[in-house]
C-alpha cells in the first residue's frame, strides 16, 4: 500500500470583502489539514455544513489551488504554477457532484457530455470517442441508445450514472465523490452505491467520499476523517470509529445518527451553541466553546493529531484521559 | 466497498425510459414552443403581418408597378385612387416630383428590414461577446465594461445616435453603426446577468474539472443556456432599430434621398402635410404597422420562452 494522495498542512483562505475601504477578512475554509489516502481505499470525509469538506474536494480536483501547504497527488505536487501538471492530473482525479440535476449541461446531449473530456484531453477520432462513450454508458448500466438523448429525459439516479460515466471516461485513478447520493431517493442511493462499489473493484479506483450521512459512510468507507471548522479532528479506520469514537465531536455526531432499531437506547449527546465563524475561530481548540470536556488548556492551546491506538485524534481530553474519567 | 444486498434491483435500470416516438427532440421542443406562442393571438397576428412584410420586401421588384426613383413630371402629387382626382395608374398617389408612392413603400420595406437585420446582428454579436467577457471574468474587467455601458445608456439613445452620425457623416451605413452601438448595451447587460447566474452551476464546474478552457466554457458551455432572453431582446431591438433608422432618416442623418427609406420619405414630404396628406400618412403607417407587428411577436416570444409562464 502506498499513499496516492498526501496533504500536508493544506489551507484555503477566502477573502471576504466588507466594503470598499475596510480591510478584507480571511475566511479560513480549510486550515492545516494533513492526511493521506492509500491507493485503492475509500476515505470518507464527514462533518457538518461549512466544515470545509467541499473546499477540500475543490482543491483535490484542482478547481482551486491551496493557499498554503502542499498537496501531492500521484507523485505530482500541485503548485498551481505549472499548467502541465494540472493537465496530467486532470486524467488522474475526477469528481462526481451532489446534485445530478445541476451537474449536466441541459443543452448538451448525453453523448457530447461524455465526449467533452475526450475532446479536450485526447486526440481520439470521433468514431473512437463515440465508442468510448458508449462503453462508459454500458459501464454504468445505461444503454447505448441513451447516447443521443438530453439530460432532462432521465431520472435523478440515471443522471447520476451519466455523471459517473463522465468522471470515469478519462480512466482516472482517484474519484472525488462530493455527496454523490444525498440528493437521491433511498432506493436509488443503494443502486448508485453498488455501482460505485463495482467500479472500484473493476477499475481499481481510489475514492474520496464526502458525506454527512453517517450510515452511508459506515457502509462504504475504509477510513473516515471527521472535520470540524476546517480542521481534521479524528482520522480512524471505519470499524474503530463507529465502535469507539474518541473525539467529543465525533461522539456527538454518531449519537445523532438515527438508529434503525427502536429499542436501542442511544444516549443522545446534545451539543449546545452554534458553529463558530470560520472568519474568527475561537483560540485554542476550535471545538472548545461547545465541548463538555473543555478546560483551560483547550481554550489556550491547539491540539495536534496524535496516534491513539488505530486512531489519530486531535483532543487534549483524550490525550490526558479526562474523557474516560468523566465517563466512569 | 461492499454491496448493499437488500437493494439488488439493478435489472430494471436504464430500461424504464420509454422509447420516444421517432420525432426528434428539436421538433418536439418546437411544437411545445408553438403551443405556447399560439396561445397569444396578438403574437400570431403580428407574425402573419411580419411574414407578409418580408414577402413584399423580397418580391418588391416583381410587384412594384414603377421604379421607386422614376419621376413623372405629368403626375405630381396625384391623390390615391379613392380620393377626388385619383388615378388607377397610381394606387396610393404620387409625391411632389411624381414618384409612385406604392412602389416607394414596397422598396422601402427592403431597406427597413435590411437595417433591422444588420443592426441587430451587429448589436447582438458585439453585445454578447462583451457581456460574456464581463460576466465570466468579473472583477475589474466587469466593472470597467459595465461603467462604459452605463455611460452609453445614460444618453438618450436617439441623441447619442445623432451625435455619432454627425461625427461619422450622414448616410445609411453610418446610421446603422450608430444605432447598433446604442442598442448593444442592452445585450451586454442581459448576457452578463445570465452568465453570472449560469457560471455558478455545477455543470460549468464539471466542464472546468475536465479541462475546458475559458473560451470553450463561455461559448460552448454557458452561452447556449443564456439564449432565451437574448432572443426576445433581439426581436424587440429589431423594431427599435427600424424606428431609430426612420427617425434618423427624418432628421436627414440617415438614408439620403432619393433612397425610398420610410423615414427619409417622411422628411421629404414634410412641407406637403397640409396640401397632400397621403405623402406623409403612408410612410408613417408603414413604419407603425411594421414596428407594431414585430413588437407583438416579441411579446409572444417572451411569454413562450419564459419558463415561469408555462403551465405543465
Amino acid at each position: 500500500m502506498n499513499a496516492i494522495v498526501t496533504a500536508k498542512d493544506v489551507s484555503q483562505v477566502y477573502e471576504v470583502r466588507r466594503g470598499m475601504f475596510a480591510k478584507p477578512l480571511g475566511l479560513k475554509a480549510v486550515k492545516d489539514a494533513s492526511f493521506s489516502v492509500e491507493e485503492g481505499e475509500t476515505l470518507a470525509i464527514v462533518g457538518e455544513s461549512g466544515c470545509g469538506k467541499s473546499t477540500l474536494a475543490r482543491m483535490l480536483t484542482m478547481i482551486e489551488t491551496p493557499s498554503d501547504g502542499s498537496l501531492t497527488i500521484d507523485g505530482i505536487t500541485i503548485t498551481g504554477d505549472d499548467p502541465g501538471d494540472v493537465r496530467k492530473l486532470r486524467s488522474t482525479v475526477q469528481i462526481v457532484f451532489q446534485n445530478p440535476y445541476g451537474a449536466l449541461n441541459p443543452r448538451q446531449k448525453v453523448g457530447s457530455i461524455l465526449e467533452e473530456p475526450l475532446k479536450i484531453n485526447t486526440k481520439l477520432s470521433s468514431a473512437e470517442r463515440r465508442q468510448k462513450a458508449e462503453q462508459a454508458l454500458a459501464e454504468v448500466g445505461l444503454r447505448p441508445e441513451h447516447y443521443g438523448r438530453y439530460p432532462h429525459m432521465f431520472s435523478g439516479g440515471q443522471r447520476q450514472r451519466i455523471a459517473i460515466a463522465r468522471a470515469i471516461i478519462l480512466e482516472p485513478k482517484i474519484l472525488v465523490l462530493d455527496e454523490p447520493v444525498s440528493a437521491l431517493d433511498v432506493s436509488i442511493q443503494a443502486q448508485i452505491l453498488n455501482l460505485l462499489a463495482d467500479l472500484q473493484d473493476r477499475l481499481g479506483l481510489t475514492y474520496i467520499f464526502i458525506s454527512h450521512d453517517l450510515s452511508v459512510v459506515k457502509h462504504v468507507a475504509d477510513r473516515v476523517m471527521v472535520m470540524y471548522l476546517g480542521r481534521p479532528v479524528e482520522i480512524a479506520p471505519v470499524e474503530a470509529l463507529y465502535a469507539n469514537p474518541l473525539h467529543p465531536y465525533t461522539r456527538a455526531l454518531l449519537s445523532a445518527t438515527p438508529a434503525t432499531d427502536p429499542k436501542s437506547k442511544g444516549q443522545r449527546i446534545r451539543l449546545t451553541g452554534e458553529l463558530p465563524s470560520p472568519i474568527s475561530p475561537p483560540p485554542g481548540c476550535s471545538f472548545n466553546p461547545r465541548c463538555p470536556f473543555a478546560n483551560e488548556r483547550c481554550r489556550a492551546e491547539r491540539p495536534e493529531l496524535t496516534q491513539h491506538g488505530p486512531t489519530r485524534v486531535a483532543c487534549f481530553a483524550v490525550e490526558e484521559g479526562r474523557i474516560e474519567m468523566a465517563a466512569a | 466497498m461492499s454491496h448493499i444486498s437488500a437493494q439488488e434491483a439493478e435489472e430494471g435500470v436504464g430500461t424504464d425510459i420509454p422509447d420516444r416516438p421517432k420525432k426528434s427532440v428539436r421538433r418536439q421542443m418546437l411544437q411545445e414552443f408553438w403551443y405556447y406562442f399560439s396561445e397569444n393571438k396578438g403574437a400570431v397576428l403580428g407574425l402573419v403581418v411580419f411574414v407578409l412584410i418580408v414577402a413584399t420586401a423580397i418580391a418588391a421588384p416583381l410587384i412594384a408597378p414603377y421604379s421607386p426613383i422614376a419621376t413623372n413630371s405629368q403626375a405630381q402629387l396625384v391623390p390615391p385612387v379613392w380620393a377626388d382626382g385619383g388615378s388607377w395608374n397610381y394606387l396610393l398617389g404620387t409625391d411632389a416630383i411624381g414618384r409612385d408612392m406604392l412602389s416607394r413603400l414596397l422598396f422601402g420595406a427592403q431597406y427597413s428590414l435590411f437595417i433591422g437585420v444588420v443592426v441587430v446582428f451587429v448589436a447582438v454579436t458585439v453585445g454578447i461577446s462583451v457581456g460574456l467577457i464581463a460576466g465570466y471574468y468579473g472583477g475589474w474587467i466587469d466593472t470597467v465594461i459595465m461603467r462604459v455601458m452605463d455611460v452609453i445608456l445614460a444618453f438618450p439613445s436617439l441623441l447619442l445616435a445623432l451625435v455619432l452620425v454627425a461625427v461619422l457623416g450622414p448616410g445609411l451605413t453610418n446610421a446603422m453603426i450608430a444605432i447598433a452601438l446604442v442598442l448593444q448595451p442592452h445585450f451586454v447587460r442581459l448576457t452578463r446577468a445570465s452568465v453570472m447566474a449560469e457560471k455558478r452551476r455545477e455543470y460549468v464546474t464539471a466542464a472546468k474539472v475536465v479541462g475546458a478552457g475559458p473560451f470553450r466554457l463561455m461559448v460552448v458551455t454557458i452561452l447556449p443556456n443564456c439564449l432565451g432572453p437574448l432572443i426576445v431582446q433581439a426581436t424587440l431591438s429589431f423594431s427599435n432599430a427600424i424606428l431609430d433608422a426612420a427617425a434618423l432618416g427624418f432628421l436627414g442623418m440617415g438614408a439620403q434621398p432619393p433612397t425610398p427609406e420610410w423615414g427619409t420619405m417622411l422628411a421629404e414630404a414634410r412641407e406637403f402635410i397640409l396640401r397632400a396628406w397621403w405623402v406623409v400618412t403612408f410612410p408613417g403607417l408603414a413604419i407603425l404597422v411594421t414596428v407594431l407587428a414585430i413588437n407583438l411577436v416579441g411579446d409572444g416570444l417572451r411569454d413562450a420562452l419564459d419558463p415561469k409562464m408555462k403551465r405543465s
